[in-house]
């Protein structure tokens, strides 16, 4: 029972439809057909013959083209339904909360069912990507399946083909000739030279083109799965980053994820078209919108620190190179690119105060506090010193009397401090903020007043890092040759034979473009005397139109 | 026959184990990426060096053989300048038993600094993270956090937020070399 011997001696494995070497039908239903399928060669697809174990079973399943439509369906369905509300990645929300408070407030009841469902989340919920997964499973079970035994049928084909295999090829025609022999031979020349492969056995010739173009959908698939396989490396650690900074001028800080590279921003550059250089281009919209960005910029320098080295050691960096990052011209090294992403503008760098006498005005000299990184003591000339008792970068108000800083970045910058003068050489306490000075401990002779200010920009940098690129687009060159290899070329095979009753049998068949394949015979015809070739389905379907209607 | 039967049986769980093996892969690291980005417990706890306000280095890997009680924090942070009295009296309780108490600031000022400890009276050693590499190599986020490292130099546990003053005596137990 497990194998099938045919009339000719040859051993086809259990579910074959068409003997692999003469190509005699081989069961009932198969005999019954006028036309037989030739998609896999009548090769037995062994998914549907064995169906014993649990293995066989999974195999069965993955390896259905039906099965792999319906997964490529259920991926569609999901990937749309993850496009009606935006997905977390662009909610402007950090905590779960508040992106559950989010999809409330902006899409009400649907928001919120939405974002219970985990649709809100789809393209990296385990189901979305189980569903990937079992496409790719799909992929690699259904090609196996069907690219061996395809392979082995046509390695296997015999030039001489039986008659009842060549009656039911869709292009047939059969009929006594004149000079047969002589025929068959000026039919194989005339084959060899239109690039057929020709093979001869007696009176029997099989010419055969464009073979490989029957493996084009496997290597299509194969690039699918090298694609796939590409996007799951991601997963591992070192292939694959996406972290983002925010960096001062002037600061110098770890880049996120690398191997003790620093980056120190130089210069922040925001730049915007005048009016006098590009009236054509943008007078309309500048007298609409007010500005229009030319450029951002960083300046940066890229230094790394010693091999050895851990964490937060300073010293010893070694500068490697210094670079401006313009949006898409980012800064590259050791496969991490970083690109410049956002900015803010003007965050306060330091601010200049003069020490002067409350009623006259009159200045003791001039200092300014480095806002990043106050000094205690400020000294001035004549005995005039200035001691910074203490800072407050985000000043916010009191508590129980003691300032409070709501962060460290100074945003409204307050200090504490002590005035030293000849007159008061224990100092006079003062509170200084913006705008405002109090005198905790009675009133002062002296104060702050403040002159000046200076200040700096924040660069918005993402740094990058994809190993699996090359991968990627190694994947989708083997696609795009798979589907060129399957699409432009067809398979088309001549059978000629001069049967022992003095019959002249001609039969054809290609996967695809059959007009084709009559004109290559219709060629052969003008040179060597052949039966008149049908198309047996143009014939059967006309037949059914006449009998139907 | 019964042979390439079981051959075939081999092949297909062998295929079908690798694929299968792939996903699974795939999808668990895609769900606990942002958790693997953090240290976690077990973890050998990454080394840095840093000088303290007295102008000391510490290297963390220096104190193998001690536990050492980590904390990040910062002097605008409510839950840090609350805990860090009490973590200071169990500093001077534990200190002489093998435990040894780190602050790491964030990148603030040294003025800053030192008047936070001078108000709290703070007399465990403090340093500051000023390029934030440390801060960047145990995925700090939020203030205070705190890293119990045990005499093997592993991360013993993970605490986010503020600590009582038992908590505290009660970590700097669990670290304590036996």
């Amino acid at each position: 029972m497990d194998k099938i011997v045919c009339t000719c001696g040859h051993v086809n494995p259990v579910g074959t439809e068409l003997c692999e070497s003469c190509g005699r039908p081989l069961n009932q239903e198969t005999k019954d057909k006028k036309l037989v399928d030739m998609r896999y060669e009548g090769s037995a697809r062994r998914s549907q013959t064995y169906n014993k174990t649990i293995i066989d079973k999974i195999w069965n399943f993955f390896s259905s083209v039906k099965v792999g439509m319906w997964i490529i369906v259920a991926i569609l369905i999901a990937a749309a339904i993850g496009t009606i509300l935006p997905q977390v990645f662009y909610v402007p929300a950090v905590n779960e909360e508040e992106i559950a408070a989010y999809y409330e407030r902006i899409y009400g009841t649907f928001g919120t069912i939405y974002y219970e469902l985990g649709l809100s989340d789809l393209y990296s919920s385990w189901w979305f990507q189980g569903l990937v997964g079992m496409l790719g499973i799909s992929l690699v079970i259904a090609s196996l399946d069907r690219v061996i035994p395809l392979y082995k049928s046509l390695k296997k084909q015999k030039t001489k083909r039986h008659i009842s295999f060549l009656t039911r090829q869709r292009v047939y025609g059969t009929g006594e000739v004149d000079s047969p022999i002589k025929s068959i031979e000026q039919a194989e020349e005339k084959l060899k030279k239109m690039r057929y492969k020709v093979k001869r056995d007696g009176n029997a010739i099989l010419a055969e083109k464009g073979r490989f173009s029957r493996w084009g959908p496997y290597v299509n698939h194969l690039g699918l799965i090298l694609f796939l396989f590409g996007v799951m490396l991601r997963a591992l650690p070192g292939f694959y980053v996406d972290e983002t900074m925010w960096l001062r001028e002037g600061e110098t800080l770890y880049i996120p994820k690398t191997d003790g590279y620093f980056l120190e921003s130089k210069e922040f550059i925001y730049e915007t078209y005048t009016k006098e250089e590009s009236e054509e281009v943008y007078g309309a919209a500048l007298d609409r919108v007010g500005s229009i960005a030319k450029n951002y910029q960083s300046d940066v320098a890229l230094y790394k620190g010693p091999e050895d080295a851990v964490a937060g050691q300073p010293e010893d960096l070694a500068f490697v190179k210094e670079e401006s990052i313009q949006v898409n011209k980012p800064l590259k090294f050791d496969h991490f690119s970083v690109f410049q992403m956002d900015f803010r503008l003007d965050e306060l760098k330091s601010m200049t105060f003069q020490l002067q006498d409350k009623e006259t005005a009159n200045s003791f000299g001039e200092f300014t506090i480095d806002l990043a990184n106050p000094q205690t003591e400020y000294k001035l000339q004549n005995g005039y010193k200035v001691e910074i008792l203490d800072y407050y970068a985000d000043f916010t108000g009191f508590e129980e009397g003691v300032p409070q800083s709501k962060s460290p970045i100074p945003n409204n910058p307050a200090f504490l401090v002590k005035m030293y003068s000849p007159e008061y050489p224990k100092g006079e306490t003062s509170f200084v903020m913006i705008k405002e000075t109090l005198e905790p401990l009675g009133e002062n002779k002296h104060k702050i007043a403040f002159q000046s200010v200076e200040t700096r920009d924040v660069s918005g940098l993402t740094i990058r890092k994809d190993l699996t690129l090359p991968i990627l687009a190694l994947g989708g060159l083997i696609f795009m040759i798979g589907v060129a290899q399957g699409s432009y070329w067809n398979h088309r095979r001549i059978w000629i034979q001069l049967l022992e009753n003095g019959q002249v049998v001609v039969a054809a068949h290609t996967n695809k473009n059959w007009l084709s394949v009559k004109k290559d015979l219709d060629e052969v015809s003008k040179v060597s005397n052949l039966p008149q070739y049908e198309d047996q389905q143009d014939i059967d379907s006309q037949e059914e139109k006449e009998e139907g209607v | 026959m019964a042979q390439s039967k079981k051959q075939r049986f081999y092949i297909r769980t062998f295929i079908l184990v690798v694929l299968t093996i792939a996903i699974v892969f795939t999808v668990y690291s895609n769900l606990t990426k942002d958790k693997n980005a953090v240290l976690q417990v077990g973890d050998k706890a990454p080394d840095f060096v840093l000088v303290d306000m007295e102008g000391n280095e510490h290297k963390l890997s220096d104190y193998k053989g001690q536990g050492v009680f980590l904390n990040f924090w910062g002097t605008w942070c409510k839950p840090c300048a609350k805990e860090m009295p009490a973590m200071d009296n169990q500093f001077n309780v534990y200190k002489d038993q093998g435990v040894q108490t780190f602050a790491i600031n964030i990148g603030e000022s040294d003025l800053k600094v030192n008047s936070f400890a001078n108000r709290y009276k703070l007399s465990f050693p403090i340093a500051i993270d000023r390029n934030k590499s440390v801060m960047e190599s145990y995925n700090i986020d939020p203030l205070p956090t705190t890293f119990l490292i045990n005499p093997e130099g592993k991360i013993e546990k993970i605490i986010k937020g503020e600590m009582t003053e038992q908590d505290i005596a009660n970590f700097m137990e669990q670290i304590k070399p036996s």
